[in-house]
This record gives structure tokens, sequence and C-alpha cells, in this order.
């Protein structure tokens, strides 16, 4: 797992407060990690701190799993 | 009762005479503060008369950078931001017909705008913190009109909507927003009305007369304290009975 996934994935695990095991590509925040909209509002914001980057309104809409984040940062990387 | 010990308050218009009472009674509660407005000769005075934990914060409102600024600068000075106040006003006022584009924008940037910037940029570390508190003043005439006063009776009915819809969204983290909304306050503005009109405007208010600003500054820091966490997206008129809504 790269460097940026590992950092993404305590973030979540952190915010959230659920186990690293089902933090998964494909798991997504709302359907699988029990986040509210504000949970992911949150959760954007913290990437966007974490790693320097902005994620504009309508990205942040398509970033629905776990998978979707690291990519992304890893694009705007 | 209300010990606000540790907690972290940014007081806007604390230049002002609501503002300075506001400070007081958070300060004397414990808190430290950060004293935001125009003029830094009154905030300093203000600044060494509280003592400790008082920061001076000179901001202008209608500077939308200053403004998103300011929140940063509170929590860097004072070490985070768990109470926002949002007190500073202006008026423009003015028959409506005859209003300006300049007045009405002004108002509406200092009152409601600079509000709204102040609120966004505070919220992320209460919301981090699981603990905040938002307290906007707004104003009786946000309720029930002014004549004179369309563009501030606008900008303080705006407030109550954004710190209900601010309260919704954000009550699930421990942190509340909620409005309080002054009548008819002794302060240098209001010393410089006539004998006559201060009487007329007395009738309207059953207590028969004008309400102190450590009487506005009383339900702000209620609003504040930890034993406040019930009580989201309300509004608490303090107005002598002057409108019982």
């Amino acid at each position: 797992m790269s460097d940026i996934a590992d950092r993404v994935k305590k973030i979540v695990v952190e915010h959230l407060g659920v186990e690293e095991d089902k933090v998964s590509d494909s798991a997504s925040f709302i359907d699988d990690l029990g986040a509210d909209s504000l949970d992911t509002v949150e959760l954007v914001m913290a990437f966007e701190e974490e790693f320097g980057i902005e994620i504009p309104d309508d990205a942040a809409e398509n970033i629905q799993t776990f998978g979707d984040a690291v990519k992304f940062i890893e694009d705007a990387q | 009762m209300f010990d606000l010990t540790g907690k972290a308050a940014l007081v806007t218009g604390a230049s002002g005479g609501i503002g300075g009472e506001i400070a007081r009674a958070l300060h004397g509660a414990g808190a430290t503060l950060g004293l935001s407005g125009t003029r830094e000769g009154p905030l300093q005075a203000l600044a060494e008369e509280l003592g400790e934990r008082a920061h001076v914060l000179p901001c202008d409102l209608s500077d939308p950078a200053a403004v998103d600024a300011l929140p940063r600068r509170a929590a860097e000075a004072m070490g985070g931001l768990d109470i926002l106040v949002n007190n500073a006003g202006i008026t423009r006022d003015g028959l409506f017909m005859r209003m300006s584009d300049a007045d009405w924008q002004q108002v509406l940037d200092v009152n409601l705008t600079a509000t709204m910037r102040l609120c966004r940029a505070s919220l992320r570390g209460m919301m981090k913190a699981r603990w905040g508190r938002i307290v906007n003043v707004g104003s009786v005439v946000g309720s029930i009109g002014n004549p004179g006063q369309a563009n501030y009776a606008a900008a303080k009915a705006g407030l109550s909507g954004l710190t209900k819809s601010i309260a919704h969204e954000v009550a699930a983290r421990g942190v509340t927003a909620n409005l309080v909304a002054p009548g008819f306050i002794t302060t240098a503005m209001t010393e410089s009305l006539t004998e006559d009109q201060r009487a007329g405007l007395l009738q309207k208010v059953p207590m028969g007369r004008m309400g102190e600003a450590r009487e506005v500054a009383a339900a702000v820091l209620y609003l504040s304290s930890p034993e406040a966490a019930y009580v989201t997206g309300a509004t608490l008129h303090v107005n002598g009975g002057m409108a019982m809504l």
C-alpha cells in the first residue's frame, strides 16, 4: 500500500472510528463506514489539510469510497 | 455558575458599548478573550482593563480577506477558538425609498456577510474539538422591522436564518449556534436621542426602561456556557417585553 493510502486510511480510521480492516478500496464512506454528509465534508477538509491540496466541490462529490479518495489525492500530487 | 475557564472567545465589535460588556462578562467567567473591532484605541483600553487573558485583534469587517483571516489570528493568539460572538454591527439609516445601493450594501456586508465569513472560518476548529459556541447578536428589528432601517432589519433577519441553518448542520458535533436579539439598549448610539424620542420609544416597552448592555452580555454569557449545551438555533430576546416572540 502506498504512503498516501496509509495516510488517508489513518485519517478515515481516526475520524470515523472504524476498524482498519474495514477500510478497503471499495468501502463507501457513507454506505459501509457509517459516515453522514457532515463526516464526508470533514474528511475532505482533513485530506486537504494533510496533503496541502484543494478538492473542489464537484470532485468531492465523486469521492465516495476510500479508493476514490486515494486515487484523487495521488493524481493531485 | 457559567465557568468558561480554559475557553477562548472572539468578540467582534468589542470597542462598542454592548461588545465591551460581552467581553467583560466572558472574561469574568474565566475565558481568554480576543477583542476585535476597527478602532484600536478603545480595544487596547479594554484589554488593559481586563488585564491577563485579553488579546487585541483589530479587523475591518468590510474587508473580506481580513475577515476570513481573523479566526485564524484569534486561534493563534489564544491557542484555540471555542466561542465566537458576532456582535459588530453598523447602521446607515434612511427611509427605504431613498436608500442608496451603497448604504444597503455596506450594512449587509458588515452585519451579515462578515458574520457568515467568521462563522465559516471558525467552525472547523470547533468541529474538530467537538465543542463550540456561536452567538450572533441580532436585533428586535430583525423580527418586527423599523422605519428607516430596512437595510439593518434585513441584515439582522438574515442572521436569524443563517444562525438556525448553521445550528442544524453542526448540532451533532457539540457545536451550538444561537441568536441574541436586543431591543432598546443604552449605548453611545441611543444617547443622542432627544427626550421626546426616548419617551416615544419607551411607550413600546412594557418594562418602561431601556436595557443595559450588561443585560445583553448576560444572555451571551449563558449561550456561551457549557450549561447551554442543549440550546441551539434559539433566539433569546432581550427587549423588556417590547416584542414577545
